[in-house]
């Protein structure tokens, strides 16, 4: 039953702006009002600027909104806590642990290790990392470091899953297999995630709804349900026709703001 | 396996073979009055019987082999170094004999001296270590004030700015008159000296960590003390460990400057004392006892700094 499912996130009229190093302010974020439901996964696209990290940053709690709120599960957010687990674009493992000390992180600070333990190896296994326990984080490769990163935020089974670019800086080939295993994750744990990309192709293939979003002004501009059964393949032609309507999306949003520059 | 001997190992006996016969056959400088001693013979029959012995073993164990090969060089000519100083002095009297004694002489104090300059020693190292200690606890603490909390730095950050610099051997004349015993300013001046360094690279270490580390920690459930002690801290240790560094060069300096200041007992203390009594083979012999020892000190933390560095390995060429 979905009622008694974790992982609900209500965002009610969000606003966030920062005063830049010269001085100006900058609106990244406004009118934001929306719902994530339990368990979904949604991906939030659109050029840099538009605010994408700013929401997962504002979800996180390493940030507060100007005006209006995001609440989980019905509680406002106002801190970071481990209930929302946080995975950057570059993994900032800590280096100066081995990759199980960085996946025991958690659950060390939490208390909670010597109960756990157990999982802590459980999710090396997930992502598949066995074997690299007694490894520091610069013997690993891109790809490696980001699923030890990942580990590292699910070991504490936290109740939304935000993800920044995580495989921004993989090539095509690990991105892929990345992508594979992220959705096994996805779908053994039943998280809601949240995960911020560049690629359209990335977005339709993992997402169940995605929020394409336009800069100036730093907006959803429009939310867009991905309805095509999993596995899913990158040439049907549903695929590529919901990939054309978001192109076009963004397409649109970026001619009109030409238009407000020679305006 | 490979080549099993290699010639290089003989050349440090070689060398002290030579500098035995140089000793042994060569008449003493006429000029010579004191009483001869077999010190510097022992010695050197000691040296070549411990040298064959490293170079037989080495005939069976392949890293002991290429190490001391490549080591023999160095060993040998400081042989020479003896050699041809026992020659400048003991044989030829080249050098003024007061200030230069011969290698015999400095042997003679280690032999009848030893148990004093041990216990001098003991003195030396029980003022560094309390001082050391008191100053890299201080030190760290501080830092970690500093470079976390921007109030600490608003207040602390331009007194160690203005204190910080000055060479704490500057304070010795208000550290005299302010402690009660003279091992207490001691303490207090090697304290200082060692206080400002680690205080600076530990808050200096601690301000410079990532800010994705600290973001990264919260999201995992960080309370704030976790943030500097298991985060803040272990990030900056490579900064804290510089600090470190150039405190304990700091210390001896100050050590040795306290001791002939006035702290008594101490190696320093031993070393001053003898020069103004002349006794120039002590002042030698003392100096060898602070060498070796510093380096040791200086060995054992680099042993400690690369255990707790580890990770750093492939990081960082030090
Ligand atoms: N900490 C910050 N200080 C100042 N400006 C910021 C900060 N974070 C984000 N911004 C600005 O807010 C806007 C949105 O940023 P961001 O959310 O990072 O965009 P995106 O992730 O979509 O590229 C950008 O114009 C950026 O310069
Ligand atoms: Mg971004």
């Amino acid at each position: 039953m979905v009622t008694q499912k974790t992982g609900f996130i209500q965002a009610q009229g969000v606003r966030k702006s920062f005063v830049q190093p010269d001085g100006q302010t900058v609106v990244a974020l406004q009118d934001v009002q929306t719902e994530i439901q339990p368990g979904e996964f949604i991906s939030l696209i659109g050029p840099s600027g538009c605010g994408k990290s700013t929401f997962l940053r504002l979800v996180a709690g390493l940030i507060k909104p100007d005006e209006g709120s995001f609440t989980l599960d019905g509680v406002p957010i106002s801190g970071a806590g481990y209930e929302r687990g946080l995975v950057f674009q570059d993994p900032t493992l800590f280096p100066w642990l081995t990759i199980y000390e960085n996946v025991a992180f958690g659950l060390k600070i939490r208390g909670l290790y010597k109960e756990k333990k157990d999982d802590v190896k459980e999710f090396i296994k997930l992502v598949g990392l066995e074997g690299f326990e007694k490894a520091y984080p610069h013997q690993l490769s891109g790809g490696m470091a980001q699923r030890a990163a990942l580990a590292r935020a699910l070991v504490n089974h936290p109740k939304v899953l935000l993800l920044d670019e995580p495989f921004g800086a993989l090539d095509a080939f690990t991105r892929m297999n990345m992508q594979d295993e992220l959705i096994k994750i996805w779908q053994e744990r039943g998280t809601t995630t949240i995960m911020v990309t560049h690629d359209v192709d990335e977005a339709i293939y993992l997402s169940d709804k995605i929020f394409v979003m336009t800069p100036r002004p730093a907006k959803i501009e429009s939310i867009i349900k991905v309805e095509i059964g999993r596995p899913r393949e990158r040439d049907l032609p549903d695929f590529l026709k919901l990939r054309a309507k978001i192109l076009q999306i963004l397409n649109f949003a970026g001619k009109r703001e030409d238009i407000q520059y020679y305006l | 396996m490979q080549k099993s001997f290699d010639y290089r190992t003989l050349i440090p006996t070689l060398s002290a073979v030579a500098a035995l016969l140089v000793h042994l056959l060569v008449p003493n400088s006429p000029k010579y009055t004191q009483k001869q001693v077999p010190y510097f013979t022992i010695a050197l029959i000691i040296i070549i019987a411990v040298t064959l012995v490293i170079a037989f073993a080495s005939l069976f164990n392949e890293r002991l082999r290429k190490k001391y090969a490549f080591k023999s060089w160095f060993i040998a000519t400081f042989i020479l170094f003896l050699n041809l100083l026992n020659l400048a002095t003991l044989k030829l009297m080249i050098l003024q004999s007061i200030y230069f004694p011969s290698p015999d002489r400095i042997l003679k104090v280690y032999v009848e001296e030893w148990p004093f300059l041990l216990k001098c020693l003991g003195y030396s190292l029980r003022l560094l270590a309390t001082g050391y200690l008191i100053g890299a606890v201080l030190g760290i603490s501080t830092g970690i004030m500093v470079g976390w909390s921007k109030k600490w730095s608003y207040w602390v950050n331009p007194l160690i700015k203005l204190v910080g610099p000055i060479p704490s051997t500057a304070w010795v004349p208000i550290a005299l008159v302010t402690f009660p015993t003279s091992f207490q300013a001691s303490v207090f001046l090697i304290a200082l000296a060692v206080w400002f360094p680690t205080t600076v690279l530990t808050s200096s270490g601690i301000s410079n960590v990532q800010n994705a580390y600290f973001e990264v920690s919260s999201t995992l459930g960080a309370r704030t003390i976790q943030k500097i002690f298991k985060v803040a801290l272990p990030a900056a240790m490579p900064s804290i460990f510089i600090g470190i560094f150039n405190g304990t060069s700091a210390s001896f300096i100050t050590l040795m400057t306290a001791e002939m200041l006035g702290v008594k007992f101490g190696i320093g203390w031993y070393i001053n004392w003898q020069r103004e009594m002349l006794s120039y083979a002590n002042v030698y012999a003392g100096l060898i006892v602070i060498a070796l020892t510093f380096s040791l000190i200086i060995t054992l933390m680099f042993r400690i700094r690369d255990r707790v560095l580890g990770w750093q390995k492939g990081v960082i060429k030090w």
